[in-house]
């Protein structure tokens, strides 16, 4: 069996507008777990819970072998964390920041932040009060990425950034990869993002899991079903397709349990079909979000 | 190195086809040969910024193909089929006059009239080519 280098099983947490519940996440050790859904859908608050800065009220909590919150301080160390909401002393240089953080963590790669400062486009001896946005969230996850820790936990790590940027930080993320030993959990709205660097995609969306899998099997499940329907011919309802638009002869179905036997079955009812298409993350993610409302709501 | 691949994110085909269509590429052109050990699934992935279980995906399908072998622990070599590159090449032909065949039986064209236009396009690549 593979270690898990994160593992949530029956996770919850009560607010009076806001739930999660019965949250089961497991990411496997050398692999990138993508969290994606809407906002308000309950990322930053599962991340808070991983990272032990959120005490769920109910469930069980482990990350790299250390129960949280009770083990946060131990856990810690081997954990690079980075989200928005995090604060640089504003008056201090970048590399102030850098030697502080040297001093108090010993597998400081000061080589590697050197390499980073570069590719970043980021000076040592700035202020952190002079810098951009995008200059900002590159100094943050500098601070993080040259600590080279075991796990990387990341909330939006590439919001606000511009494409160069952007890219850059998938570059480094992949990177880590190399390393079969280490692991990353990262949320984003960049359904591209997500779709290009994960292993593994959960989708969340108002305080629960919708789904959770390898990306490539989650991926497959999922197809656009182009038909041609002569007149006087209706389409039967069939498992696995969650949505059929139809307008005159063409009709569009959406699968998400694709099995070819679905393609035979619309065939027999007399529809033809023009094409089967695979979507992308953020065609899914709208398909999944607005489907798994209408079940809420039915 | 492998600096040649890319990943195109307006081809509308999934990654991990577009990275075995480039393998295949490789290896039809004579880039990669026969027995050839080829990049990690990690370094590929590393080197594509693309996950692990994406190349992984692709490496697994090639080798059902019997165009790459996986040995654990030893990496991933070309298959040592000789006239694989030309076996690839074939295989691309195929697929392209079965894609014509298909276009031409929905213009109506009889199968005479398709080899006509076969043998004319092979005129004008022949005229391309003295010029």
């Amino acid at each position: 069996m593979t270690d898990l280098a994160i593992e949530l099983s029956g996770v919850g947490k009560t607010y009076p507008f806001f739930s999660l519940d019965n949250i089961d996440l497991k990411v496997p050790e050398g692999q990138i777990m993508g969290l994606i859904g809407p906002n308000g859908a309950g990322k930053s608050t599962t991340i808070r819970i991983l990272m032990g800065l959120v005490h769920q009220d109910r469930g069980e909590v482990r990350v790299l072998g250390h129960h949280m919150p009770a083990e946060q301080v131990a856990a810690k160390w081997d954990i690079g964390f980075a989200s928005e909401d995090m604060r640089l002393y504003e008056s201090m240089t970048l590399g102030w920041h850098m030697s502080f953080i040297q001093s108090i963590y010993s597998s400081w790669d000061a080589a590697y932040a050197q390499l980073l400062l570069k590719r970043f486009g980021l000076r040592a001896e700035q202020k952190i009060k002079g810098l951009s946005h995008g200059q900002r969230v590159k100094a943050t996850l500098l601070l993080v990425f040259a600590r080279r820790p075991k796990l990387l936990i990341l909330d939006e790590p590439t919001t606000g950034l511009d494409p160069v940027a952007r890219h850059e930080i998938l570059r480094e993320l992949t990177n880590v990869m190399a390393d079969e030993g280490r692991s990353i959990l990262f949320s984003s709205h960049n359904t591209q993002d997500v779709e290009q660097i994960s292993d593994q995609i959960t989708f969340i969306d108002r305080g629960r899991i919708i789904d959770s899998m390898d990306k490539e099997t989650y991926l497959d499940r999922w197809r656009r079903v182009r038909l041609e329907v002569p007149f006087g011919i209706d389409l039967p309802a069939l498992p696995g397709i969650i949505g059929i638009r139809r307008d005159g002869r063409l009709a569009v179905a959406t699968a998400n349990e694709f099995v070819p036997g679905l393609a035979n079955a619309y065939e027999s009812a007399g529809a033809r079909i023009q094409c089967i298409e695979s979507m992308t993350l953020e065609e899914i993610f709208v398909a999944n979000v607005e489907h798994s409302r209408e079940e809420v709501e039915a | 190195m492998n600096g040649a691949f890319a990943i195109s994110q307006s081809d509308k085909r999934p990654m991990y086809l577009q990275i075995m269509e480039q393998i295949k590429q490789r290896i039809a052109v004579g880039d990669w040969s026969e027995g050839q050990s080829i990049p990690s699934i990690r370094q590929l992935a590393v080197d594509l910024q693309v996950s692990v279980i994406t190349v992984k995906r692709a490496y697994l399908e090639l080798e059902r193909e019997g165009i790459i072998v996986t040995q654990q622990g030893k990496g991933s070599h070309v298959a040592s089929t000789s006239g694989l590159g030309a076996r690839l090449r074939e295989q691309e032909l195929e697929q392209h006059l079965v894609q014509a065949t298909r276009i031409a039986a929905m213009l109506g064209l009889r199968p005479r009239e398709l080899e006509h236009r076969l043998r004319e396009a092979g005129d004008r690549v022949a005229e391309k080519e003295t010029i």
